[in-house]
């Protein structure tokens, strides 16, 4: 049997997105740029994406803006350097979280050595930003706060709306990654109050190389690409029209059937959650309620993620680990550490993520493979109850 | 990513297990970094008769681990440590260049089982 549960990760193209992309590739292939029909076409493509991410995003005022890009790092990128750069002489402090994603952490890493100041909030042991932590970080000088809607490896769901008040109150712009959930969860811009929201296409069963960043009306931002001045002269470059297309088509199908997948993955998740449980000296990361319909995040002591996952794979089924064998840079996951968990503990997290396709008797499947497969480990390993090397 | 040589090993890993009263015990790695090996030697006239492996890390440990006592099983103690990391690693049709630092520990493993043994075996 042949399980995906890497959905966090990417996910395959819907086939009816697959069928609305295909013509702005072979027939209305124009610039969206250009005058002639073919032109408009491909521009009528781009205008309708933009409609329906902004129904999804519930944006309310025509003056606010969807920007499209290659993808969530873009977006973030895009999101954290051109606020930076455009309001500099204002401040030069930011605030974020230490479980946010690379494609924040790097930019703000690279913006302190620009002379940026940035400060990276901690969270419990579910992973969950205080309100009151953001309070007393807050400066005069903060410029932006930057806070995932929910994290990509443990699922935990973020008090947006709360954080945002409090960097309101401050004067300072809020923008978050919602990468993780787009499509999968309400996304509602005038509600959270966000300012700037990043999106994927590639996680909503849209193309890859797309993604689109929400601009409220009034914000400032300095582009990253100079050129042409596409898209409100944000993001300069010939438009993406088959991806964006899709995108806008993802983007439909997921409104339209979130509510069923949104009940249906998280039946199946729970279900997941409580037989990998059974598995001695186990333990679930992330928040046991406030968590994204589809993660599944366990901890099995004594074994190491990287054989975990191959060893699965040998199995036909596919999933993720937090572990530093598994890692291009061999540290381990900074959210499980943000955590509080050792590192010798977050060598053995799984993560199961999983999407539309997947069925009960898949996830069947995985609790049947899973303690096999974590007993054959353990029984190689030399840790027992203690984890300390003794000489 | 892993050689075919280096996923056999992983999967049907050789002499896996605890050995009972074993002659020589080597410890190695750490577990901050996610690796960490024992070997048990049973050795007989300067032999190594029996060798048994307990690995905790990822598919390059375990294989590794799993290869060096295919290839010392049966050898002399001085045969033994001539074997190095280099020697494992090619034995295993290679390892991806990350791996080759932190997973590749069974050699040096190895030798403080012997260099243990020998110097208990001077003491008496």
């Amino acid at each position: 049997m042949n399980v995906y549960m890497d959905h966090a990760g990417t996910t395959p193209l819907d086939p009816r997105v697959a069928k609305e992309m295909e013509p702005y590739s072979l027939t209305k292939y124009g610039n969206p740029s250009s005058l002639y029909t073919l032109g408009m076409e491909a521009r009528e493509g781009i205008d309708e994406a933009r409609s329906q991410i902004s129904k999804f995003l519930n944006v309310k005022n025509t003056y606010d803006k969807i920007v499209f890009t290659s993808g969530g790092t873009e977006s973030n990128n895009l999101a954290l350097k051109g606020v930076a750069y455009a309001y500099r002489k204002k401040g030069k402090h930011i605030i974020t979280s230490k479980i946010e994603h690379h494609a924040i952490l790097e930019p703000c890493e690279w913006l302190e050595k620009e002379g940026f100041q940035v400060t990276y909030l901690p969270v419990d042991k579910y992973g969950m930003v205080n309100p009151q932590e953001l309070e007393s970080a807050i400066r005069k000088d903060t410029i932006l706060v930057s806070i995932m809607h929910a994290n990509n490896e443990i699922g935990t769901i973020e008090p947006i709306e709360e954080l945002t008040k409090v960097a309101h109150d401050h004067g300072a712009l809020f923008h978050t990654d919602a990468v993780q959930t787009y499509g999968k969860i309400p996304v509602d811009v005038e509600a959270m109050q966000v300012d700037i929201l990043s999106m994927s296409a590639h996680k909503i069963y849209g193309p890859r190389g797309v993604g689109a960043l929400y601009i409220r009306k009034g914000v400032r931002m300095q582009p990253l690409f100079h050129g042409g001045g596409h898209e409100f002269r944000k993001r300069s470059g010939t438009e993406n029209t088959p991806g964006i297309v899709g995108f806008g088509m993802a983007t439909k199908i997921a409104k339209s059937e979130m509510s069923h997948d949104k009940k249906k993955q998280s039946k199946l998740r729970d279900k997941l959650i409580k037989g990998s449980l059974l598995i001695d000296n186990s333990r679930l990361n992330g928040h046991p309620k406030k968590r994204l319909p589809n993660n599944v995040n366990c901890i099995y002591l004594y074994v190491e993620g990287e054989s975990l996952i191959l060893e699965l794979d040998f199995h036909g089924i596919s999933a993720n680990t937090g572990s530093a064998c598994s890692s291009k840079s061999l540290e381990p996951s900074h959210v499980l550490g943000a955590l509080g968990l050792k590192p010798e503990e977050s060598h053995g997290s799984i993560r199961f993520t999983l999407g539309r396709q997947n069925t009960k008797e898949e996830v069947n499947y995985v609790l049947e493979v899973l303690p096999k497969v974590i007993e054959r480990f353990r029984s190689i390993s030399p840790f027992k109850e203690d984890f300390i090397l003794q000489e | 990513m892993y050689s075919k040589e280096l996923m056999e090993h992983f999967r049907k890993p050789r002499n896996q297990g605890r050995m009972e009263n074993p002659d020589a015990v080597g410890k190695g790695g750490n577990p901050v970094c996610g690796d960490v090996m024992y070997i048990y030697l049973k050795i007989e006239d300067d032999r190594i008769e029996d060798v048994k492996f307990e690995t905790f890390g990822c598919a390059a440990a375990i294989g590794t681990t799993s290869k060096i006592t295919e290839m010392v099983k049966g050898k002399t103690l001085d045969e033994a440590i001539e074997v190095t990391k280099k020697d494992v690693e090619e034995a295993v049709g290679g390892l991806p260049p990350v791996k080759r630092h932190c997973s590749n520990l069974s050699a040096s493993v190895l030798h403080k089982a012997i260099n243990k043994y020998r110097s208990e075996q001077a003491k008496t």
